[in-house]
């Protein structure tokens, strides 16, 4: 079995990123003129799926 | 505040990823030294993020903000003159020292340099520091969670704890490394929309600079006279105490972070880690200063008689803990705020986690070893290991409700640090760089440094302040609590260092064959010149201190 760090963060930080992107695009709330779950929601996902495919590509923590 | 379903969605989704990897890691742990050194196997960015992350516990997020709060900008120099030089100092020059020594934690170095009586003093000072850290973190987040969304103080204490617990007593130093580092991420990510709604909405650095006093942007232009900045201390005061003094005392020898440190997979990873945490934490300022900083100026322009941003304390002052949150609960939606818990949330727990691990590896290594068992199976000490996790838990559950008294949490902690750790920077010093430095000299320096700071704080009162506890008799007045607490630390390190160093001259020298390894001179240089420039840690410290010595000019 085979466990990467990068992959559970990027993994985390994705799912974080769709939920609030989601959040954004249903209800859309503007805190000062913009709709921050919608924008911090893309930035999470593209970090998170950044990190994700680093630690996917070659995994560094062999378990055992 | 509320708080709906979509932000217990995204704290829940962080709470299953840490117990996971708790889970998963747990098959990592075969000895003592998984559970306690993470097999010596960590690569230098994962220990350099958890090196940082593990001091970033609620009470640094918190009291930092509120210090930006109460002093403004100057509070940066518990970063770019405190934290930062230390963190260089103790990766490029200490390093070679505490994980060359091969030595399991810090006071088994100062028994490996020293001798027993050294360490038994060290281990044991740290033991009850930690857990009490450890208890004034659990408090901060308990209290700012029943006073935000009105969840019942002991439940949300004990359920953080519960989610400590488990992923350190099944993954051990490994589990809590790698959860620090997803911390770190999380921390960041749930506090910077703050920092970019906040400096939005008060029209960027020069708005915010407009809506405060100008002493409150300015980190050097005061501090010629300690009456004339709000921390009411001068340069010398600031740059010794907190800069030499405190910083190196802390970054240098606590094993809360220099456990990270010893966890790397080789000399140079151990070297790289607090240089690597170093350049993220020197941008901290931005992320919870600055912060402290807008809730000030928003709280300054509101209307007269309006509601300001910062409550009211029971004295008429603002209650300057609340700058953090009350920002969160004024910019966040629903969503948004429930990354915003889980930053505070994953500050709080990596907090606690560093407070742990070290708790154990100290209680197990250097008390329970060394004292009381001596000779028990590895089985058994890992097993003492997963033990003390949960009492060393359930002690800090305790402290918990000591802390309550206190305002700001950090002006105290730098109270508890003044009394332990200033002298401890002396005897390092001394330790390593001079081979002549006996135990007998470092014991008695230590003790009479730790009893100078108490004596210097009993002997001296800040200005329009109630004292904790009554004095013996006063015979200096301080402008503010941080003059107090940086000159006790001067005095304490000073005393340390002339005892250890005059005591150490008239007893018995160890054998040079004794000390290799553990003193500059007699251990082998580490050799970087094969390395490429960014793996080599003189030239990343270089780096990194012009890039702070920048930061301090642009915010003179």
């Amino acid at each position: 079995m085979i466990f990467d760090l990068r992959l559970s963060i990027g993994l985390l930080l994705f799912c974080c990123g769709v939920v609030l992107l989601l959040h954004g695009l249903v209800v859309g709330v503007l805190v000062l003129g913009i709709n921050i779950n919608l924008w911090w929601g893309a930035v999470l996902v593209l970090f998170g799926a950044l990190m994700a495919y680093l630690g996917w590509r070659s995994p560094s923590t062999p378990l055992d | 505040m509320t708080i709906t379903s979509i932000d217990i969605v995204i704290i829940a989704m962080y709470v299953v990823c840490v117990l996971g990897i708790g889970f998963v890691l747990r098959r990592r742990v075969h000895d003592s030294t998984d559970f306690f050194l993470a097999g010596r196997s960590i690569p230098a960015w994962t220990a350099g993020l958890a090196f940082l992350s593990a001091n970033l516990g609620a009470q640094e997020m918190i009291g930092m903000a509120a210090s930006g709060a109460k002093y403004g900008i100057l509070t940066s120099h518990f970063y770019w003159v405190g934290a930062i030089p230390a963190m260089v100092f103790v990766g490029v020059f200490m390093m070679p020292f505490y994980y060359g020594s091969r030595a399991r934690s810090v006071p088994e170095y100062l028994k490996l340099r020293f001798d027993e009586k050294t360490r038994g003093f060290n281990a044991i000072t740290f033991a009850v520091m930690t857990v009490f850290s450890s208890g004034i973190s659990m408090y901060a987040m308990g209290a700012l969670l029943s006073l935000l969304l009105g969840w019942d103080i002991n439940v949300s204490i004990v359920a953080s704890a519960l989610v400590v617990l488990c992923y350190i007593a099944l993954g051990g130093l490994t589990s809590a490394i790698y959860n620090e580092v997803l911390q770190f991420f999380l921390i960041v990510f749930g506090f910077a929309p703050l920092v970019y709604l906040g400096l939005r909405e008060v029209g960027g650095w020069s708005g915010l600079a407009a809506r405060v006093p100008s002493t409150f942007v300015h980190a050097w232009a005061n501090l010629g006279d300690p009456a004339a900045n709000p921390m009411g201390v001068e340069w010398f005061g600031l740059v010794m105490g907190l800069g030499f003094v405190l910083s190196f005392g802390y970054w240098c020898t606590d094993f809360l972070v220099v456990q990270r440190a010893m966890a790397a997979d080789s000399m140079n990873a151990a070297r790289l880690t607090p240089l690597i945490a170093a350049v993220p934490k020197m941008m901290f300022p931005f992320l919870v200063i600055v912060p402290g900083i807008i809730a000030l100026a928003l709280s300054a322009s509101a209307a007269p008689g309006g509601a300001t941003l910062l409550p009211l304390a029971p004295n008429g002052t603002y209650d300057y803990n609340m700058a953090l949150p009350h920002l969160m609960s004024r910019y966040y939606p629903a969503g948004l705020l429930g990354l915003g818990l889980t930053g505070l949330l994953a500050s709080f727990m990596s907090g606690m986690a560093g407070n742990v691990t070290a708790f154990n590896t100290v209680w197990t290594y250097d008390i329970y070893q060394a004292y009381l068992q001596p000779r028990a199976t590895d089985a058994h000490y890992l097993w003492m290991g997963r033990m003390t996790t949960v009492v060393g838990i359930v002690i800090s559950v305790l402290t918990a409700y000591a802390a309550m008294r206190f305002n700001n949490i950090m002006d105290m902690l730098q109270l508890v640090f003044s009394f332990v750790n200033a002298p401890l920077f002396a005897t390092f010093l001394l330790g390593m760089f001079w081979s002549r430095a006996t135990g007998h000299g470092a014991f008695t320096g230590l003790l009479c440094g730790t009893l100078a700071a108490a004596l210097h704080y009993e002997l001296t009162v800040v200005a329009g302040t109630t004292p904790l506890v009554p004095k013996l008799v006063v015979v200096h007045t301080y402008p503010s609590d941080m003059a107090q607490n940086f000159w006790g630390a001067i005095w304490a390190w000073t005393t340390c260092f002339s005892v250890t160093a005059a005591v150490s001259l008239a007893t018995p020298a160890k054998r040079a064959q004794e000390l290799e390894g553990l003193v500059y001179g007699l251990t082998p240089r580490p050799e970087e010149s094969h390395l490429p420039w960014h793996r080599r840690p003189a030239v990343l410290g270089a780096i990194v201190l012009v890039l702070t010595l920048a930061l301090n000019a642009v915010f003179w």
